[in-house]
C-alpha cells in the first residue's frame, strides 16, 4: 500500500521496516513499514492502547521490537540503547526529575554527554521556551504549562535528529492546550527537526501534523496529510475517528460509468468512482459517507429549489442543538436513522425545527465509498485519556 | 513514503541485543542473592533447626536427639495452655484499646489539627527514641501502690469495681491484669496509630463534605464513609499491635505478678533458664501457627489481602 | 442556659479532639515521669518513689559501672546492623519493585514473614541454630540477629518508595544519554533516598532498642536494653533515667531541625 505524503527535506529521516512488538500473546504492533521524512511533523492518532505510544517507544529505544528494524538517517539503531540514539522525547507527564531544578532538569542531557560549560546553553533554551526566571524553581512549583515547556526544553538543547513527543498536551485545560499546539509548531518550524507526534486528539494532531497515521489495534489504518484523511478516509475507523461521519448502507445498481449507482432506502445516490476505496460489483453492499458541514439542509416545502445533479435524501428533524457558529441536526431517513448535518447560522430558517419534514443534499463530489464488510461504528466510541495499557509494563 | 500493515515478521534483531537482554533477566537474581541468602541462613535455616529440636529427647548432658517424639508438644499445650490462652486475652484486650484510644488521635491529626499536623506526628514518634524498657519501668512509678493514679481511681470507687471483676487485686493495680495490659497498650499504641493515620490521610476530606451533602450525620459520615475507608490502616494497626503484643513478655515480667505470666515468659524461661529447648522450640511452634491461623483468618475476613 | 448549650455543642463537636489530645497525654506520660525522675535522688536502689530533687546523675551519667559501656556497644551494634540490613534490604526493594522473575511471590513472603512473627519465636530459632552449630554468643550473634529482623523493614520501606516512583523519570534520563549507571546514580538513587533513608533510620531505633531477640543471642554480652532489663531486677540507677532524657531530647531536636531545614528549603 502506498500513501502519497508531503515531500521530505534532505537529511535525517526515521524508517521503520517490518517493526512489531508483542508481549505473551497481546501483539501491541503488528508488523509495520513507516517513513518518516526528515524536517516533518508527523503525528501517531490513535485510541488508548491502540500501539502509537509503544512504536514511539521503539523509536526511542525504550522498548526493543519484536521483529524488524528501525533506522534514524539510514543508520540502523534497533541494537542501540536509548542513550546513544540521538533521539530525545518529551514524555506524558514531562518526567521532570522531582529532586533537580529546573537549570539542572535541562542541563542533563548536555552535562551527560561531558559537556562541562553549560550555561549560555540552558540560558538560551530557557530563554526560548520563556521560563529564565523561574530557573531555580523545581519541578513541582510550576504550573502543568510551565512543566510542559521545561519538558521541550531539556529535550530540545541535545539538538537531536528527531524530537518524540508522547501525548505531550494530554494533561493540560484546553486553552492551554491550544496555545501549546501553536507553540510547538512554532518551534518545529524554527528548529526545523523532525518532530514524531502521538496523540488520541484528532484535531491536535489535524491541527499541527503535516501527515498523520491513524493507527487501530496495533495497526497503521491509513496515512496521509490531513485533509486527505478527512475528505477521503478508507476505512470506516477513520471516518468515525477523525471528525464525525454520516455512513449510509446501500445498495449496488450500476459501476459502468465514472459514477457508482446506488440505492438507499427509497432514494439513489450516486459516488464517484476515485472516492470509493472498496471494489463496487452491482448488486453487493457498500457504504456511503458523507461528512455533515457538505450536507444542506431543506425544508421538504421547497424540496423543488434544489438543484438537480445532487444527491439528495428525505427525512424528519428528530433533534436540534443551537452550537452558536452552526446548528447541529440529527435527521431520521429511510436511508438511515441519526444522519447529523451541520448548518452555518448565515440564513437560519425557522421552519427547521424538531418534527419538521426535510430533504437533505450535498454535491456527489463530497461522498466517500467504503467497504461494507466492515463495523459501521467502528473508531464512534473509543475512549480518550486513558494512558496506554502497556506503558507502565517494565 | 510507503506503508504495509500486513508485513511477513522481519528476521530477529541482532544478537548484541540478544546477549543484553539475557543479562538483564539476570539483574534481579544478583540483587536478591545476598539478602535472600541472609534470610534463607538466618531465619529460615533456625525454624527448620527449631523443628528438628521440637522433635528431640534428651538432656543437657546426654545431648539431644531427634526422637520424633511429638508428645512434646501435647505435653506443652497441657501444662501451659492457661498462659496461651491469657496471651491471646492480653493481646486481644489491648489491640481493642489501642484502637480505641489511638483512632481519635490519629484522625486529629489527619483532619483537625492544621498547621500543628507536623508537632503532633513528632509527639507520637520521639517517645519511642527512649528506650520502651526505660519507658515501661516509667509505669511501675505511675500505678505504684501510693502514687496520685492509684489513689483517684480508689477514691473514684473504680478500683472497687476492677476487683470485683478480677482486673485488679486488693486495691493495687501493679503486679495486675490491668497493668500488664496498660503497659502492652502503651506500648504498642504507636504501631495503631501510624497505619491508622496513613490510611486515613489519603482520603479525600471533600468525600466528608459529599456524604454531608447527601444528608449524613456526622455520625453517618463516620459510620459509612470514614471508618470503611481506613480499613487497610485499621487491619494493619491491629495486625502490628497484635502480633507482637501476644508474644510479648516484657510487660507480664515488669509490671505483673507470676499470675499474669504469658506464653513469651514460659519460652525465655525454658529456654534461657530451663534450658528445656524440645519444649521452648514446641511451644515457639505453636505460638508461631496460632498467630498465624488467627492473622489469615483475620485478613481473609476483613477482606484486604492486598496490604501484605 | 444558651450558654450552656452552646458550650456543650462545643465539647460536641470537639469531642475527637479532646479525646485525641487525652490519648497523647497517655503517650507521653512515661516521658515526662522519665525525664522527671532523672532529677531524682532515691533511697534505696531502686528510682520508682520520689525523694528530693538532685542533679547528681546528670553531672555524672556514667558513674555506674557498665551503664556507658553498654551504651556504646548498643550504638555500635546499631550502627552495623543498619548498614548490613539496609545495603541487603535495599537490593531486594529493588529487585521486587522493578523487575518480574519468577519466586517473586516466595520472596516476599519470605520478606513478610519475619515481620508476621512473635520476636520471641524468631530469638529462639535463632539461638537454637547458632547453639546447634556450637557459635559461641556475643557481638557478632547480636550483629546477625539484628540484620536478620531489621532486613525485612528496610525492604519494606525502600519498596514502598521505588514503587511510587514514576518508571518513565528513568526512561527520561537514559532518554537524556545517561548510561544505566549515570541513571541509577544521578535519578534512581536520589529519587530514592528518602526510602533508603527512612528504612535506615528505622533500623537503627529497631536494633538500638531491641530486648526480645538480643537477650536470647546475646550470652553474657550485654547491650543497653539488656542493662536496664537487669537493673529492673538489681535496682535502676538513676543514670538510666538520665540517658533516657537525652535519648528523647536529642531525638526531638533533631526532627525539629530537620523539619526548619525542610521549610527554609522550601521557601527559598
Amino acid at each position: 500500500m502506498t500513501a502519497t505524503a508531503t515531500p521530505g527535506t534532505s537529511g535525517t529521516d526515521v524508517r521503520l521496516a517490518g517493526i512489531s512488538k508483542t508481549y505473551g500473546d497481546f501483539t501491541a504492533v503488528h508488523p509495520l513499514d513507516l517513513s518518516v521524512p526528515a524536517g516533518s511533523f508527523f503525528a501517531l492518532l490513535g485510541a488508548s492502547g491502540c500501539g502509537k505510544t509503544t512504536t514511539l517507544r521503539m523509536i526511542a529505544g525504550l522498548e526493543e521490537p519484536t521483529t524488524g528494524t528501525v533506522e534514524l538517517a539510514g543508520r540502523d539503531v534497533t541494537a542501540l540503547p536509548p542513550y546513544k540514539r540521538s533521539v530525545n522525547t518529551v514524555f506524558q507527564n514531562y518526567a521532570l526529575f522531582p529532586h533537580l531544578d529546573i537549570y539542572e532538569n535541562v542541563a542533563f542531557g548536555l552535562r551527560r554527554r561531558g559537556i562541562k560549560s553549560v550555561k549560555k546553553q540552558v540560558g538560551e533554551m530557557l530563554d526560548l521556551v520563556q521560563l529564565g526566571d523561574l530557573a531555580r524553581r523545581r519541578p513541582h512549583q510550576l504550573s502543568g504549562g510551565q512543566q510542559q515547556r521545561v519538558a521541550v526544553a531539556r529535550a530540545l538543547i541535545n539538538h537531536p535528529d528527531v524530537l518524540l513527543l508522547d501525548e505531550p498536551l494530554g494533561a493540560l485545560d484546553l486553552k492551554l492546550r491550544r496555545e501549546m499546539q501553536l507553540e510547538l509548531k512554532r518551534i518545529q518550524t524554527e528548529v526545523g527537526i523532525t518532530f514524531i507526534h502521538v496523540t488520541h486528539d484528532q484535531e491536535e494532531a489535524m491541527t499541527m501534523a503535516d501527515t498523520v497515521a491513524v493507527m487501530n489495534a496495533g495497526r497503521v489504518e491509513q496515512l496521509g496529510t490531513p485533509t486527505d484523511l478527512y475528505e477521503t478516509p478508507r476505512s470506516t475507523f477513520v471516518a468515525n475517528f477523525l471528525g464525525t461521519s454520516n455512513l449510509i448502507t446501500a445498495d449496488v445498481l450500476d459501476t459502468t460509468g465514472d459514477d457508482i449507482l446506488l440505492r438507499a432506502g427509497d432514494t439513489k445516490l450516486t459516488l464517484p468512482a476515485t472516492r470509493c476505496t472498496a471494489t463496487a460489483r452491482t448488486g453487493e453492499k457498500l457504504l456511503v459517507g458523507i461528512r455533515p458541514e457538505k450536507i444542506s439542509l431543506t425544508h421538504a416545502d421547497d424540496a423543488g429549489t434544489v438543484a438537480d445533479g445532487r444527491n439528495r435524501v428525505t427525512g424528519r428533524i428528530a433533534q436540534s442543538s443551537f452550537i452558536g457558529v452552526s446548528t447541529q441536526y440529527l435527521v431520521d431517513s429511510p436511508a438511515g436513522s441519526g444522519l447529523s448535518v451541520y448548518e452555518q447560522n448565515v440564513e437560519r430558517d425557522s421552519r427547521l425545527v424538531p418534527g419538521a419534514e426535510v430533504v437533505l443534499h450535498w454535491n456527489p463530489a463530497h461522498t466517500f465509498g467504503l467497504d461494507a464488510a466492515q463495523n459501521i461504528e467502528a473508531g464512534t466510541d473509543v475512549l480518550e485519556a486513558v494512558p496506554d495499557a502497556r506503558e507502565a509494563g517494565t | 513514503m510507503t506503508l504495509a500493515t500486513d508485513h511477513p515478521p522481519a528476521p530477529p534483531v541482532d544478537g548484541a541485543l540478544h546477549r543484553s537482554v539475557r543479562r538483564k533477566k539476570l539483574v534481579p537474581y544478583w540483587l536478591l542473592l545476598p539478602g535472600i541468602l541472609w534470610l534463607l541462613v538466618f531465619f529460615a535455616a533456625p525454624l527448620v533447626y527449631q523443628a528438628s529440636t521440637s522433635l528431640q529427647t534428651g538432656s543437657l548432658e546426654e545431648g539431644f536427639k531427634v526422637t520424633w517424639h511429638f508428645a512434646t508438644y501435647a505435653d506443652a499445650l497441657t501444662e501451659y495452655y492457661p498462659q496461651f490462652l491469657r496471651s491471646v486475652a492480653y493481646a486481644a484486650t489491648a489491640t481493642a484499646l489501642c484502637l480505641v484510644l489511638g483512632y481519635p488521635l490519629a484522625y486529629l491529626i489527619a483532619f483537625r489539627a492544621g498547621r500543628w499536623r507536623h508537632l503532633l506526628m513528632v509527639l507520637v514518634i520521639a517517645p519511642f527514641f527512649t528506650s520502651f524498657l526505660i519507658r515501661t519501668l516509667a509505669w511501675k512509678t505511675i500505678l505504684s501502690d501510693g502514687g496520685p493514679v492509684v489513689r483517684a481511681l480508689g477514691s473514684l470507687h473504680v478500683l472497687a469495681v476492677t476487683d470485683a471483676l478480677g482486673v485488679t487485686e486488693g486495691h493495687r493495680v501493679l503486679a495486675t491484669p490491668l497493668a500488664v495490659v496498660c503497659g502492652l497498650t502503651y506500648n504498642f499504641l504507636p504501631f495503631m496509630i501510624l497505619p491508622l493515620y496513613t490510611s486515613l490521610e489519603r482520603i479525600d476530606s471533600r468525600l466528608h463534605e459529599a456524604a454531608g451533602d447527601l444528608y449524613a450525620r456526622p455520625a453517618t459520615v463516620f459510620r459509612k464513609v470514614t471508618f470503611p475507608l481506613s480499613m487497610p490502616g485499621v487491619v494493619a494497626g491491629t495486625l502490628l499491635t497484635f502480633i507482637p503484643a501476644t508474644g510479648d513478655y516484657i510487660n507480664a515480667e515488669l509490671l505483673g505478678s507470676t499470675d499474669q505470666k504469658m506464653i513469651g515468659n514460659v519460652i525465655q524461661s525454658q529456654f534461657l533458664r530451663v534450658l528445656d529447648y524440645p519444649t521452648a522450640a514446641a511451644l515457639s511452634f505453636i505460638l508461631m501457627a496460632a498467630i498465624l491461623a488467627m492473622v489469615t483468618v483475620y485478613i481473609r475476613k476483613s477482606g484486604t489481602e492486598d496490604i501484605v | 442556659m444558651t450558654a450552656f448549650s452552646a458550650l456543650a455543642r462545643r465539647l460536641r463537636r470537639n469531642l475527637v479532639v479532646i479525646a485525641g489530645l487525652l490519648t497523647l497525654a497517655f503517650l507521653i506520660l512515661p516521658n515526662v515521669v522519665v525525664t522527671v525522675f532523672s532529677f531524682n535522688k532515691p533511697n534505696g536502689r531502686f528510682n520508682y518513689d520520689w525523694q528530693r530533687f538532685s542533679t547528681d546523675a546528670w553531672t555524672d551519667p556514667c558513674g555506674v559501672a557498665d551503664l556507658c559501656g553498654s551504651l556504646s556497644l548498643s550504638l555500635r551494634i546499631a550502627l552495623w546492623s543498619t548498614i548490613g540490613a539496609t545495603v541487603l534490604g535495599t537490593l531486594i526493594a529493588f529487585a521486587l519493585a522493578r523487575y518480574r522473575f519468577r519466586a517473586r511471590s516466595s520472596v516476599g513472603s519470605l520478606i513478610f514473614l519475619p515481620m508476621a512473627m512473635p520476636e520471641v519465636v524468631m530469638a529462639a530459632s535463632l539461638a537454637t541454630l547458632f547453639l546447634n552449630m556450637g557459635i559461641s554468643f556475643g557481638f557478632w550473634t547480636i550483629l546477625i540477629a539484628h540484620i536478620t529482623f531489621c532486613l525485612s523493614f528496610v525492604v519494606t520501606a525502600v519498596k514502598a518508595r521505588v514503587m511510587s516512583m514514576d518508571p518513565r523519570l528513568e526512561q527520561a534520563a537514559q532518554d537524556l544519554y545517561a548510561t544505566p549507571l549515570q541513571t541509577f546514580l544521578k535519578v534512581t538513587l536520589p529519587i530514592a533516598a528518602p526510602g533508603i533513608v527512612a528504612g535506615a533510620l528505622l533500623s537503627f531505633a529497631l536494633s538500638f532498642d531491641d530486648f526480645i531477640i538480643t537477650n536470647f543471642n546475646a550470652g553474657s554480652t550485654v547491650t543497653f536494653p539488656m542493662y536496664v532489663w537487669g537493673a529492673a531486677q538489681r535496682g535502676t540507677p538513676v543514670q538510666i533515667n538520665v540517658i533516657g532524657t537525652a535519648m528523647f531530647a536529642v531525638a526531638v531536636l533533631c526532627v525539629l531541625a530537620g523539619q526548619l531545614l525542610g521549610r527554609r528549603r522550601k521557601r527559598s
